[in-house]
């Protein structure tokens, strides 16, 4: 493996992240009853409104605080609490959460000290607010998603009565994986607390009559009782300490915390199922076990058809990890894993996994799509992303298999089932069906061109990605 | 009954932004600052600065500031280049938290030369985002060192977020094109017959489609402000003789400074629907006051009404009665959405622009029907409110107006930049009727 941890150029050429804020406002969206407001322009609410928006094809409300150039200049706190006033009223949420922006960080806001002098203020000492400075320039929206949800916990979590309910943790991953997760808990009769889940909130049913703050998310009562649970499952291995939510309830309750990969790929999920049953005595059901053998089956069924797939994975840290081991463990190898992210903990992690493999890949930090698209030129045939991979597709002809947030240029993004044994399934299929038809796409004119007509005897550049045996 | 409108309105603060036509005598208020909490679904002026110039194909366009409106606006419309691809790229200082303390102007100079050296081009736009001013960076100077350094044109953008809403964002970057379009030394000579086109963005290649219809009638687009343009198009933009403006609201305050400063007078135009095609090709050929001209366009009318019109006619008869809301960006497309809806049969009960201005907004009163709703920077409450209360079958919006209509199980037309199909001219009204009719005339409504 060659690292090329950071971007040493000065210009970020068509970005691999978003930022902060947008990932708060996801956490958030995975709480009962909430609503949202971004401190800062009106700009920021929107864009990312419509970003969201065209992912999950549901409408997104935030709020903004719309600061104009008074308020960067003598403060933002009339505008906040304008913005708050009116948010409440029309929507009535039961959580708010407040989230900076660029702009409101800079100027230096103190969301903290202005939400409680304004609950105070208004008299509503029941609601809770979550705070979250979140600039864009702190991070990307991956550290905006978790850090919101340290915050979450922070605010919400409670000193309680132990329980045998368990705490999991998600990662940035579909409403449908969510759903799934979900389903298992179910099956094995486990008692629990899921934190953020938008698997309705941003995935509603069709139903009349139209209700502006959706049905579902997280119960707060639930996360109040976070604090007694008897451990934590986060699936977030990837994770600093200071964003972790399970380390807060670990230090401050003691509750005992699993740090897992995001379950795709049949050793990720079977580290899930092995550490659930450890920790709750139950069983894993016969229908996760078919569900296994199924997988076990589909690996080998494709198993050659994968062996020509040289991968380009680029996305969130958590989602790249378990995307990265599941191409590992299919000989899809990795030529290019890339991330917005600066993330040392996932370098040394892939570090690890690419040891055995038998391809020279690249791991890239800070990276940007210029950046990935000169290291996977030749090398990769095979894209797993979001929609801003189709650049990939345009210049090198590297096909893409739409993978993770945001997903603009297809429909059903909310829908994609990717997790455990079932999941990973349908995402080998989609894996190897994308290398199937790309092979079939160029097989006949490149072996005419090779052995008929005698001229470009090395393979088309779709094909290519195939032939590296570099081992 | 002015009473019980302004009563049920969502938020006291916008009461003057919404009217009822025939129940008020006052004028709406609008192109005021968003209403912090409402949910506008406005963006900010950075978005009104990026959305006029990302079109210059050959432009280097960088933004200044951190990551997140970079990302946000990378390749995210439907503008169509037939020569470079240089502007689908989006190029950031991708600011962090030290360059916030320090400042980042030395990095914006390295940005530029980095940038310039891997894409030789022209001309570099570079883009102002809410903290650049806040952290003291001085736009103009590393813009004019960087200028003279490497004899290109490094324009700076006025486009910080907060300074205004998405209106004073067209009008920062009109400045950067009065900038870019002011003629060296030697004066260009002005050219008979020639028109520049302002505030078409040639998304699904509409205005290549204008431009045919003008070359038919013997006038030739010079230059159009901004779709599928380039350095040195623009840089004889002022050799026109007439500058026509269809998107008003972005363009007007340019078509003004040009009239000012080269003596280019303008009209407005519209080449939305048939009835505005048709007249606004008739206003541009008269402003020449050549018969030979009028006798092409008169044929050329004939010629293309005739191809539609049967068409036009059968989905009028499917459509007929069925009510629309509008809800778009500016004010241009609003009126001739009117117009174009009445070709087809249908009312507008419910309409109202993110950006759309006085004059605008007095046109639309007059065109609309008694009880139709007419409002300026709507939110999702609002919206919901009328549509539902107007039943409206149809409502006319972009990406983030579309899922609240699906939700409420209403029909729904992309009338944004990211569409991949054209609206303009003939062709453009037979589309729209196409949409109109595949959404409203869907099977699926009947499950739901």
């Amino acid at each position: 493996m060659s690292r090329k941890a950071t971007n040493f150029r000065d210009v970020n050429e068509n970005p691999c992240n978003m930022c902060m804020p947008m990932g708060g406002i996801l956490a958030l969206k995975g709480l009962e009853n909430s609503m949202v407001i971004l401190h800062g322009s009106q700009g920021c609410a929107t864009y990312m409104r419509r970003h969201i928006a065209e992912h999950f094809n549901e409408p997104i409300d935030v709020a903004s605080s719309s600061l104009n150039e008074k308020g960067t200049v003598y403060g933002g706190e009339k505008n906040l609490k304008q913005g708050l006033d009116n948010m409440i009223k029309a929507y009535r949420p039961g959580v708010i959460g407040i989230l900076t922006t660029c702009l409101a960080d800079t100027i230096g806001e103190d969301i903290d000290r202005i939400s409680q002098d304004y609950l105070v203020e208004r008299g509503y000492t029941d609601l809770p607010v979550v705070t979250v400075n979140s600039p864009g320039y702190g991070g990307t929206h991956a550290e905006g998603y978790w850090l919101t949800l340290r915050r979450i916990v922070e605010k919400l979590a409670r000193k309680t009565e132990p329980h045998t309910g368990i705490n999991i943790f998600v990662p940035n991953i579909s409403p449908a994986d969510i759903r799934e997760i979900k389903r298992w808990l179910e099956l094995m009769q486990v008692s629990y607390t899921l934190l953020p889940d938008f698997s309705d909130t941003l995935d509603r049913p069709y139903q009349r009559p139209y209700r502006k703050m959706p049905e579902g998310g997280t119960p707060l009562a639930d996360i109040a009782a976070m604090g007694g649970a008897a451990a934590t499952l986060q699936l977030g291995v990837t994770l600093e300490d200071s964003m972790s939510p399970g380390r807060f309830l670990e230090t401050e309750f003691g509750v005992p915390l699993y740090n897992l990969p995001l379950p795709m790929g049949v050793t990720n999920t079977d580290l899930f199922f092995n550490q659930l049953t450890e920790i709750t005595g139950k069983k894993l059901p016969a229908e996760l076990q078919q569900e296994r053998g199924r997988l076990l089956d589909c690996m080998i069924d494709s198993h050659k058809y994968n062996g020509a797939g040289r991968s380009v994975i680029f996305g969130e840290p958590e989602n790249i990890y378990a995307v990265t081991r599941t191409c590992l463990e299919n000989g899809i190898y990795p030529v290019v894993i890339a991330t917005g992210s600066k993330n040392p903990q996932l370098v040394t992690l892939l570090e690890d996994l690419l040891t055995h493999s038998p391809v020279r890949c690249t791991v890239l930090t800070e990276a940007d799509f210029a950046t990935i698209r000169v290291l996977s030129r030749g090398k990769a045939n095979l894209a797993i992303g979001s929609s801003d991979g189709r650049y990939l597709s345009e210049r090198e002809d590297i096909p893409l298999v739409r993978y993770g947030f945001p997903i603009h240029d297809r429909t059903g993004g909310q829908r994609l089932l990717s997790v455990g044994y079932r999941g990973t399934t349908y995402f080998l299929d989609q894996l190897t069906n994308t290398l199937l038809e790309n092979k079939h796409k160029h097989y006949r004119k490149s072996i005419y061109q090779a052995f008929y007509l005698g001229i470009n005897k090395t393979l088309d550049s779709a094909e290519s990605g195939g032939e590296q045996h570099v081992l | 009954m002015q009473k019980s409108v302004l009563q049920d309105t969502v938020f006291h603060e916008r009461e003057d932004s919404i009217i009822t036509k025939g129940k008020q005598k006052k004028q709406l208020t609008c192109d005021t600052a968003s209403v912090a909490g409402c949910v506008s679904q406005r963006a900010c002026v950075y978005c009104g600065a990026r959305v006029v110039l990302n079109p210059v194909t050959d432009a280097i366009h960088l933004v200044h500031g951190p990551i997140g409106c970079a990302s946000y606006t990378w390749d995210i419309r439907g503008s169509l280049s037939s020569g470079s691809e240089l502007y689908r790229n989006s190029f950031s200082t991708d600011l962090k938290e030290k360059d916030v303390i320090f400042g980042g102007e030395k990095k914006l100079a390295r940005a530029i030369d980095e940038l310039v050296a891997e894409y030789p081009t022209k001309v570099v736009f570079v883009y102002a985002t809410c903290i650049v001013g806040v952290i003291g960076d001085d736009l103009e100077a590393v813009c004019k060192a960087a200028s003279a350094k490497h004899q290109i044109e490094v324009i700076p953008v006025q486009s910080s977020g907060f300074a205004g809403n998405k209106a004073a964002g067209y009008r920062a970057a009109c400045d950067a094109l009065l900038r870019l379009i002011k003629p060296s030394q030697k004066k260009n000579k002005p050219k008979a017959s020639t028109v520049n086109y302002l505030g078409d963005f040639n998304l699904a290649g509409e205005v290549w489609i204008i431009k045919d219809y003008l070359k038919q009638i013997g006038i030739e687009l010079n230059v159009a402000f901004t779709g599928d343009s380039h350095y040195e198009a623009l840089k004889n933009a002022t050799t026109a003789s007439l500058n026509i403006i269809q998107c008003a609201g972005s363009m007007i305050y340019l078509a003004q400074r040009m009239e000012e400063l080269y003596a280019i007078p303008y009209m407005n135009i519209s080449f939305l629907g048939l009835e505005d095609t048709a007249a606004s090709l008739r206003r541009i050929v008269d402003s020449f006051g050549d018969p030979e001209m009028k006798l092409c366009l008169e044929e050329l009318l004939v010629r293309e009404t005739s191809k539609v019109k049967p068409t036009l006619d059968w989905y009028r008869e499917r459509l007929q009665g069925k009510k629309a809301a509008i809800y778009v960006g500016g004010g241009f497309k609003a009126i001739s959405l009117i117009k174009q809806f009445r070709e087809i049969g249908i009312d507008v009960v419910m309409i109202g622009t993110q950006t759309g201005r006085q004059e605008e907004y007095q046109t639309i009163n007059e065109l609309v029907d008694e009880g139709t709703v007419i409002l300026d920077d709507a939110n999702p409450s609002e919206l919901e409110k009328f549509m539902v209360e107007k039943g409206a079958h149809l409502l006319v919006g972009g990406v983030k107006e579309r899922p609240l209509a699906y939700k409420l199980g209403i029909a729904f037309i992309d009338h944004n930049h990211d569409r991949k199909h054209p609206l303009s001219g003939f062709v453009g009204a037979v589309n729209l009727a196409k949409e109109v009719a595949t959404t409203l005339c869907s099977p699926v409504w009947q499950y739901v």
